[in-house]
């Protein structure tokens, strides 16, 4: 896996600068969305977890180097990913789906 | 056959060009604390799994004997050990009679031993430690010392669980299962010690299950292929996956449920609960319900965490002993996997009396019913995989044909309870009781049975005595059935579970008003079964009684074997007895798949898999120095 | 007995041993964290109302700049281990155990704010709400003195606790109420609401993550770091490890940020 890096400690510290950089602006969109006036919360919460995604991936992307990975640990995220969101959506989508004719109180 | 080709090279020492010198470790005999209690070594640290997951068994075989006996008489004092009960457990246990507390807390805690410390660290860490790394040609796992880390867990784990019987107020008595606000709700500290004792298990599994999946991926030898693997490996493979990807969520509900009974959080409280009859002061604002979506999302891919490593041994034991290769060793490896998949959605079939809608409702029962096609495609070829075959019916292969159509009942009587339409009668009866005993008890641990007489000679060099297993075998085998086929019956009568008189009051208050035939009344019939089951159990228990002497006797005393005495294929037979430190005197090659049995024009009737391709000279086992 | 790939990758997957066991491990964070977030999603959604502006930004972003920082000095870290350089491993990686320590004494300093933060329920049905002004005044100690002095304010509708982000310029005074007008008074603690309960929950095993993080980090800086001089692969091996756990904190962070104290 090292011939897929720089050896070059200087090219390390450009790719950190970026990273940082990326991060550091990924914050202040996001707290600047959520002052957003005009906007309903749902949006305003989409909005900020859409920027925190980004952010997320350029972390995960570039720092954990997951964009040059192997096969086997792409294949391990992604049945991890596939998993988190079947409990994320059946649960929430469970508890959302009511029998006809119940009432709410 | 002539699959001789190398995926790479060897590893050999010099390849790493720093590696840590470690030589005089090789040649020393450890001494009794680091060479049996601290040891990394798999194969120590899997007898220390199999010793105390058996002891914990024995023990949760005890609590269902008490049960058993408060089911069929309740309010009578327990015969021979009520005394002791009385002095040990005082007031819950007055006169030796067993309250409904205690009934409760030894219900809890018999699911929760035989879960959580009795079959999957028998099934997955303690034959998946001692077994895998020698199937597939490893010297040890990938992380010793983590593997020493996830037994002292489960150990501590298993410590806390023993000790909240002793504590004021006795064990959890929530059920197995815990569910919310009900765990919350009852003012002992049981729970408390049952949570603390499931993070302390639940972690150990995650380390386990690392290991597992490291092991199997990074130190296979060269030349086992993912196709060359035995199924057990599979089996193991895809079981920690699940360990892996399933306790986390729970160990996140544990966490929860703890800031619940600790930190007085609402997680899963709702807003208006009353303990009591009085309104509880708590915030409000949580969901019992979602404490059951993070259990059962553990706790259905659980139920194969419990199965696949028995049907790993299964297929070993049916391979060597019909001496055939396994009918369809690809389809069983598919099906291992799409098991393992599909165990992660299908969880809600466990939830259908909560209220959920039809829509979600037919999504889970969709999956569970596609769930059930590779658990019947493994079982399909386990059963062809006899046809034909000279079969050698010694005690292991026994045990493993009887596994056969015991799960099949278990897991046949599932499809009832995943339709939703029909769980809706059977739900929380005592035919969902029979119904997942049959999977676990005459099969999984019919399976474990199997393979403790199978691989008792590897790690021994004697193999145990073969007439007390076969009363070991047939007493339990009859007595089992005699115990849970009732339950079928009474379940389809209508006799709920975890009725601490088995249902006697209230089958009472029903026939009080019109007799056995009024809709939910119970029979004396089916009342009268309590008993037949009582006593069955107790034979069953005393059916155990071969067992243990056994193999404390065979140790010793047991006819003395060589290396490969069931003339086996696999890695872990192609090594002294027992292996020493390291496995393996010579570097192990694998030239072609597990099941090569009866190879026509083959000197003997079985193919290592290391031994290789004619015109080669054989390899020789080396003896151990 | 020397067990295969400790240092160098196998060839047919490409890894190390040590490798694939943090990916494995930090799958089954993924589903730990993965399980408490879809408990935060289902919750939230339930709630008659949610608490907005409760904790201080500017802190929540100084935390997250720490922890972005300590995430490259991670990486340089290893980096410098890769090139051969160890002066700048200890510097960098001195940096990391710093921020870290840091980044947790930001959050104690978080959780006392929450401690002293007390809602009291009057009797003539307004609210007292505030941060108490005795550091260790509490109720007993209200009940001697016949007293409870907060910095904060009275409001008369609860709800207005609620959105604090809504309202402009809230004013905070000294007020002092009797122990005798006290119905009922609570602090900001975990029991006082689910989002605080998330809250606390959440950033508690997050910070449980940062400690032990800090731990290993901190092991690695002073006696493992003899390992270099024996067998710097295996050494830079487990920098790299270490760190993919840590960037992993750092990453829960990234989500546990925005959805504690922005939304």
């Amino acid at each position: 896996m090292s011939d897929s890096h720089p050896v070059n400690f200087n090219s390390y510290l450009r790719r950190c600068l970026y990273v940082f950089i990326v991060v550091v602006c990924a914050v202040g969109l996001m707290i600047g969305a959520s002052y957003l006036p005009n906007y309903q919360w749902p949006t305003k919460v989409a909005i900020i977890l859409a920027i925190a995604s980004c952010n997320a991936f350029v972390v995960a992307g570039f720092l954990m180097h997951l964009i040059s990975e192997k096969k086997m640990i792409y294949t391990v995220l992604g049945f991890t990913v596939f998993f988190v969101a079947g409990l994320f959506v059946l649960t929430i989508y469970a508890m959302h789906d009511f029998p006809a004719g119940t009432q709410m109180h | 056959m002539d699959a001789t080709v190398q995926q790479f090279p060897p590893y050999r020492k010099e390849d790493a060009p720093h590696a840590h010198d470690d030589h005089g470790h090789e040649h020393h005999q450890p001494g009794f604390w680091s060479g049996y209690v601290f040891s990394t070594d798999h194969k120590i640290i899997g007898i220390q799994y199999g010793f105390t997951a058996l002891c914990f068994m024995l023990f949760g075989l005890f609590l269902m004997l008490l049960m058993r006996w408060q089911i069929a008489h309740p309010g009578m004092p327990v015969p021979v050990f009520g005394p002791l009960l009385e002095k040990i457990l005082g007031q819950p246990a007055a006169k030796g009679i067993i309250s409904p507390d205690l009934y409760n807390s030894f219900g809890a805690m018999h699911g929760t031993i035989m879960v959580f410390l009795g079959i999957v660290p028998l099934a997955f860490a303690a034959f998946g430690n001692y077994v895998v790394p020698l199937m597939i040609g490893a010297v040890d796992m990938a992380f010793p010392r983590v593997n020493m880390a996830s037994y002292q867990a489960y150990f501590l784990g298993g410590l806390v669980m023993f000790i909240s019987f002793f504590i004021p107020g006795g064990a959890a008595q929530a059920g197995w299962t815990s569910y919310s606000p009900l765990a919350t709700s009852i003012p002992t500290h049981g729970q408390l010690f049952w949570i603390i004792g499931m993070v302390l298990l639940i972690s150990s599994s995650l380390l386990g299950a690392v290991n597992f999946i490291a092991t199997i991926i990074q130190l296979r030898a060269p030349g086992m292929t993912w196709l060359r693997m035995p199924f057990f490996v599979w089996a193991q493979f895809v079981t920690a996956f699940i360990l892996l990807l399933a306790f986390p969520p729970l160990e996140a509900a544990a966490i929860m449920q703890l800031m619940d009974n600790v930190a007085h959080t609402s997680f899963f409280l709702p807003t208006g609960l009353a303990i009591g009859g009085q309104l509880a002061h708590i915030s409000g604002g949580g969901s019992p319900l979602l404490w059951q979506h993070l259990f059962w999302f553990l706790g259905h891919p659980e139920v194969y965490v419990l199965i696949l490593p028995a049907m790993g041994i299964v297929t070993e034991i049916i391979a060597n002993n019909t001496r055939k290769p396994i009918w369809g060793y690809k389809s069983l490896v598919y099906a291992v996997l799409a098991v393992g998949f599909l165990s992660f959605i299908v969880w809600a079939h466990h939830m259908y009396l909560t209220g959920m809608g039809t829509k979600i409702s037919t999504f889970f029962q969709a999956t569970t019913m596609i769930i059930s096609i590779p658990s019947v495609i493994i079982l399909t070829c386990l059963f062809i995989s006899l046809w034909g075959g000279s079969i050698r019916f010694n005690t292991p292969m026994l045990f493993a044909l009887a596994f056969l159509p015991m799960f099949g009942i278990g897991g046949l009587t599932g499809l009832p309870l995943g339709f939703n339409i029909s769980d809706v009668h059977l739900h929380d009866t005592y035919y969902i009781i029979a119904h997942f005993h049959y999977v676990v008890a005459p099969g999984t641990i019919f399976a474990l049975f199997a393979g403790i007489y199978y691989w008792f000679p590897k790690m021994t060099g004697r193999r145990m005595n073969e007439f007390w297993g076969r009363v070991h075998f047939w007493c339990s085998l009859i007595f089992m059935n005699l115990v849970f086929m009732p339950m079928f019956a009474q379940g389809m009568a209508g006799m709920l579970r975890r009725m601490a008189d088995g249902g006697a009051n209230y089958s009472a208050a029903v026939n009080a008003r019109g007799g056995a035939e009024v809709i939910g009344g119970l029979s004396d019939n089916i009342m009268a079964l309590h008993v037949w089951i009582l006593w069955a159990a107790v034979a069953l228990g005393i059916a155990q009684i071969p067992f243990i002497i056994n193999v404390f006797w065979s140790i010793k005393h047991g006819e003395k074997v060589g290396d490969n005495p069931w003339h086996s294929t696999t890695l872990e037979w192609q090594t002294p007895t027992p292996p020493p430190h390291g496995n393996f005197t010579h570097e192990i090659k694998v030239y072609r798949g597990p099941y090569e049995y009866s190879v026509p024009g083959h000197a003997t009737d079985f193919t290592p898999q290391n031994e290789p391709p004619s015109g080669s000279p054989a390899p020789t086992i080396a003896t151990a120095h | 007995m020397e067990i295969p790939y400790t240092v160098q990758a196998r060839p047919d997957t490409g890894i190390y041993n040590a490798k694939l066991g943090i990916w494995l491990f930090l799958a089954s964070e993924v589903m730990l964290f993965g399980g408490l977030f879809s408990a935060y999603i289902l919750l939230r959604v339930g709630a008659d109302q949610w608490p907005h502006g409760w904790l201080s930004v500017p802190l929540g972003t100084l935390n997250t700049v720490i922890l972005a920082i300590s995430a490259i000095t991670t990486l340089l870290a290893w980096a410098a281990c890769k090139v051969g350089e160890f002066g700048k491993f200890k510097f960098f990686h001195a940096c990391t155990l710093l921020c870290a320590l840091t980044f947790l004494c930001v959050k104690m300093y978080e959780y006392h704010d929450k401690w002293i933060h007390y809602e009291i329920k009057l009797a003539d049905g307004t609210f007292a709400d505030g941060h108490l002004v005795e550091k260790s005044a509490d109720f007993d100690l209200a009940k001697k003195t016949g007293t409870v002095t907060l910095h904060g304010r009275i409001v008369n509708d609860e709800t207005l606790l609620y959105d604090l982000r809504a309202q402009k310029d809230i004013k905070q005074d000294e007020v002092t109420v009797k122990a005798a007008d006290i119905v009922s008074m609570e602090n900001y603690g975990p029991w006082h609401n689910t989002y605080l309960a998330l809250y606390f929950t959440l950033t508690g095993l997050h910070a449980l993550h940062i400690l032990g993080g800090s731990i290993v980090i901190g092991y690695l800086w002073g006696p493992g770091r003899k390992m270099w001089k024996t067998d710097p692969e295996r050494f830079t091996n487990r920098i790299e490890v270490s760190g993919l756990f840590w960037h992993f904190v750092d990453l829960v962070w990234i989500f546990l940020f925005p959805v504690l104290y922005l939304t």
